[in-house]
């Protein structure tokens, strides 16, 4: 896999549930910078960034960041001005 | 926790490879036993994870190849470099154990009961994974739904599921296109997926299709865009990207 290969949320719906516990592909969220509103699925991701990076597909900032560490995952949620689960 | 998983959490699991079943040169079927499955929908995933002997843990993500109610199926293509598939699609032998989580996911997924909205799929490579799924949802539920499927490959023999795409199917149309190589006496289409193919083989938006657009990141940009161009609203093309493909 390319280090520039983009894919979309559906490809970290594992590590999502992981993380919020529910499925999460279809949450949608706020993009803090642009305000655009989007499931979480129609993200731009990245798998292989220093970390796991989903980006707002409208205006390409970062809506959430993942680092894992051996089993712990710290996430960087500063990018969602907010997120629904249904 | 172990031993406090409740049901409905997403936890890791040993399922058992009860079949392998090759698709082409390089693409291959893994049929599982997972003991605890609560069932799946057509277009979800499941996560495989592979521990090497040093603790290190590879972790990727499949679509579901069969259909809801039917055993539990990936298909994985083998990745020239790859670090999960090549274990997947050369190593693996009924009665060995793979670690998955699943099911995943709940946008990529056709629920089956969609009225009489015509469904249109498109396919790019293994991208044809979770649309296959769709399809054997369709024929197991009796949907009447006219389903075409759009399936961009790079040769004929890379076609996968070629049989029993071919096995004819009341209100399913399937419309190849051959990026590549095309055999003698080829009448299907060639080269690749683009405004002039979409328009010829999408149903009309006037029709109130559902789509559903499913392969390597270029390949998913040019048809949903292309679809969006058709007329077909933004949110009725669902699109599902994937990496590390050859280019198809």
């Amino acid at each position: 896999m390319d280090l520039t290969d983009a894919l979309d949320g559906n490809a970290i719906g594992g590590l999502l549930y992981e993380i919020f516990d529910a499925e999460m592909t279809t949450a949608v969220g706020i993009c803090a910078a642009c305000g655009a509103a989007g499931q979480l699925a129609e993200g731009v991701v990245y798998l292989r960034a220093p970390g796991t990076i989903l980006r707002c597909r409208n205006c390409g900032a970062v809506l959430l960041a993942v680092v894992r560490h051996r089993e712990l995952n710290c996430v960087d949620l500063q990018g969602l001005a907010a997120l629904e689960a249904h | 926790m172990a031993g406090t998983a409740v049901r409905g959490r997403l936890t890791w699991q040993v399922a058992a490879v009860d079949a392998v079943t090759d698709e082409t040169a390089s693409v291959r079927t893994i049929q599982l036993s997972v003991p605890d499955w609560a069932g799946h929908q057509a277009g979800q995933h499941l996560d495989v994870r592979l521990t090497a002997d040093d603790g290190y843990r590879a972790e990727r993500s499949y679509s579901i190849a069969s259909a809801p109610g039917e055993p539990v199926a990936i298909t994985v293509e083998r990745l020239t470099d790859g670090e999960v598939s090549p274990y997947l699609t050369r190593e693996l032998r009924p009665g060995d154990e793979l670690e998955i989580r699943g099911p995943i996911g709940g946008y990529f997924v056709w629920p089956g009961n969609d009225g009489t909205a015509p469904l249109l799929l498109v396919a790019g490579g293994s991208g044809v994974v979770p649309l296959r799924s769709m399809l054997r949802h369709r024929r197991n539920s009796g949907s009447t739904v006219p389903v075409r499927l759009l399936y961009s490959a790079r040769s004929l023999p890379d076609v996968i599921y070629h049989a029993e795409l071919d096995q004819p199917s009341r209100g399913v149309e399937i419309i190849y296109t051959l990026t590549r190589i095309q055999p003698p006496g080829w009448t299907g289409h060639a080269g690749r997926v683009d405004a002039t193919l979409l328009a010829e083989a999408a149903w009309s938006p006037a029709e109130a299709p559902v789509a559903y657009v499913c392969g390597p990141t270029p390949f998913v940009e040019t048809a949903a865009a292309g679809l969006v161009a058709l007329g077909y609203p933004a949110q009725r093309v669902k699109t599902e990207r994937f990496g590390g493909a050859e280019p198809s």
